[in-house]
């Protein structure tokens, strides 16, 4: 079996429930009955009627204590380590199968000679039924581990499909800032009579912006281009606002354009660098994004000649607790595990502001 | 003549808006604009004017902080400004600017809203309340503002880390007299030494106990248990003594009710 110890098995329903044990009983008296056709075929006795009581009363008390023992250790390890609420790993199970069967095989065995009133000796008792029992418990067992392997996926699964849309929508929400969307709208609105066609420019700037944010939470990667792309009209809306006081420069390598990232991933960082490094500043500043390759690795860098980050913000930033820095950083965990990273700091050169990197595997 | 300074920090925005004005109001002289709080500060300590619109969001100090500066500030014998509060979005702003009874606009500004506001503006100047009671209602409707645009509180600081050079200060905030902004840096006081942190007071603040330290001053949060007698003076302010340090403190006129007698 393809399954390490730690296969996960995290059946999220409590340890407890009723309904999955009822179905277990049923699959199991089914089993034992289907054993029983085919010991009966077999000829290891007789009789039809004699076989079933055999297989059912066998069947039963080895599927009591196996999974009344499985439970237990389940419980047991979860207790003691962090662990899926039903599965207690196969080193507890292979003990536990193989004990209960041969503790369920002599007491079923002998309960069912008392039902029938039979003999010590009976053409049931012989190894090779001993060594069907054995096997039947541990085809019953798989099935019982498969189905409820399926079950904790099926759940993992739609687990994660509310995540991401939970996720999708908080994005969404983060991108659609109201303060800036009315600000936009505000200088629209007055640009409108001062000069229209500049009017005309920031509203297909505003267009671009909004047609890529609502693209975004569709797509899961685009082309590092587009990024760039989005980030110049927000930074073009964001410069008819702050006139003289937004500077901005953009760094994007020929060979890098193309390469896919995912969506809007630097726009928390620009939005970060505008809200809390320029925008307070009473000189403004300016802003640079810029991408570059480090070896098999793709390096972005938000810089801005702002405030930079107060002594709290940093630590804040390190915790993982500043700005939309968490929400960067938890889909760049999401995609990337620990290939991806994202650091904070105070620009070093004289300039002064905030420094943000982000680097993450470079996938063609 | 009545005299108005607009302070915005968006060039196009405030431009409409100093037209729109000047439009509905031809006798309004308009100051020059300020773009930022700390300009639009000093412009109406040195200019006094009669009216004040100030935007919420700016760069240096925010409108709320202007308006709480000028209460600070403003001098005997003329009249308090009219204050008149801009934003863009934001609700909660707007929720307590309407229970507060305060001129808000939000950004855009339609003409006709502009208009309201004109005439409301002007029937008040008509009928001015005397000096101090104006001053008085205003730093009454101030304190209630910035108490409900209060940041939400933090997880409260235990130690607070002083770095000079490579060396790093722990000083435990049970030790801390007072706190004191200078600038970008926030002087942290206690009965031996002081320390510098580079932080803001507006950031420092959410993070301590209210109970335990009152700010008593736009730059100043003293320890409530070290204030050993306030006096108040005769310009509205008081002046507190300390338990443990020598120099003397300022409340200002907005928490000088902090230090009524019971």
């Amino acid at each position: 079996m393809p399954l390490a110890d730690n296969a996960p098995m995290p059946s999220l329903r409590a340890t407890g429930s009723l309904r999955p044990m009822g179905v277990r009983f049923l699959i199991n008296q089914g089993a034992c009955s289907l054993l029983a056709v085919v010991l009966w075929q077999f000829g290891v006795s007789a009789s039809l009627w004699e076989n079933w009581v055999f297989s059912l009363l066998i069947g039963n008390c080895c599927w009591l204590l196996i999974d009344g023992g499985l439970r237990l250790a389940a419980v047991w390890v979860r207790r003691h380590h962090d662990g899926p609420a039903t599965w207690p790993g196969w080193a507890w199970a292979t003990p536990i199968v193989l004990i209960g069967t041969l503790i369920g095989y002599q007491v079923g065995h002998g309960l069912s000679r008392l039902v029938l009133g039979l003999p010590g000796q009976h053409a049931l008792v012989q190894p090779r039924v001993l060594l069907l029992s054995l096997v039947a418990a541990l085809a019953i067992c798989y099935i019982f581990y498969a189905r409820e392997r399926m079950h904790a996926q099926h759940l993992q699964a739609l687990a994660a499909e509310q995540q991401a849309s939970r996720m999708q929508l908080k994005l969404l929400q983060s991108q659609l800032e109201p303060h800036m969307l009315f600000n936009t709208l505000a200088n629209l609105r007055v640009l409108i009579g001062l000069d229209a066609t500049a009017a005309q420019g920031m509203l297909d700037h505003l267009i671009h912006f909004l047609r890529s944010t609502l693209a975004s939470t569709r797509l899961e990667a685009h082309p590092l281009a587009a990024e760039f792309d989005h980030l110049r009209d927000y930074l073009a809306l964001m410069g008819v606002r702050m006139g003289p006081r937004l500077q901005s420069r953009f760094e994007l390598p020929d060979t890098l354009a193309a390469v896919p990232v995912p969506p809007l991933l630097l726009q928390p960082l620009v939005e970060n660098a505008i809200r809390h490094g320029l925008e307070p500043k009473v000189e403004g500043g300016r802003i640079e994004v810029a991408a570059r390759r480090d070896g098999e690795r793709l390096c972005l860098r938000v810089r801005d000649t702002g405030l930079g980050p107060s002594d709290t913000a940093a630590a804040a930033a390190t915790a993982g607790t500043g700005f939309g820095l968490d929400q960067v950083r938890q889909r760049l965990h999401t995609l990337y595990g620990s290939a991806a990273s994202l650091t904070l700091r105070r620009a070093e050169d004289g300039e002064g502001g905030t420094e943000v990197t982000v680097t993450l595997p470079l996938r063609a | 003549m009545t005299t108005a300074l607009i302070a915005e920090d968006e060039p196009l925005l405030a431009a409409a808006l100093r037209a729109d004005l000047a439009a509905l109001w031809p006798d309004l002289v308009l100051l020059p604009t300020a773009g930022d709080g700390r300009t639009a500060l000093d412009t109406a300590l040195a200019r006094q004017p009669e009216l004040c619109f100030l935007d919420i969001r700016m760069p240096a100090l925010s409108g709320l902080e202007v308006a709480a500066a000028l209460a600070e500030d403003w001098p005997e014998g003329p009249g308090f400004p009219l204050l008149v509060f801009v934003t863009a979005y934001d609700q909660y702003a707007v929720q307590a600017f309407e229970a507060q009874a305060v001129d808000y606009l939000v950004k855009p500004v339609p003409r006709d809203r502009l208009a309201a506001c004109v005439q409301r503006l002007q029937a008040r100047l008509q009928h001015r309340a005397p000096q101090a009671d104006a001053l008085a209602q205003a730093m009454a409707q101030l304190r209630t503002l910035l108490g409900t645009q209060a940041p939400p509180a933090q997880p409260r600081l235990e130690v607070i880390q002083a770095q000079v050079g490579n060396l790093v200060h722990l000083v435990p905030v049970d030790q801390v007299i007072y706190f004191e902004a200078a600038d970008k840096y926030v002087r942290v006081v206690t009965a031996e030494r002081e320390h510098l942190i580079r932080l803001s007071l507006r950031e420092l603040l959410p993070q301590l106990d209210p109970a335990v330290f009152w700010q008593v001053h736009r730059g100043t949060v003293v320890r409530a248990r070290a204030v050993a007698s306030a006096r108040r003076e005769d310009t509205g302010k008081v002046t507190l003594t300390l338990a443990g340090r020598s120099e003397t403190l300022v409340a200002s006129r907005l928490y000088a009710h902090l230090f009524k007698g019971m």
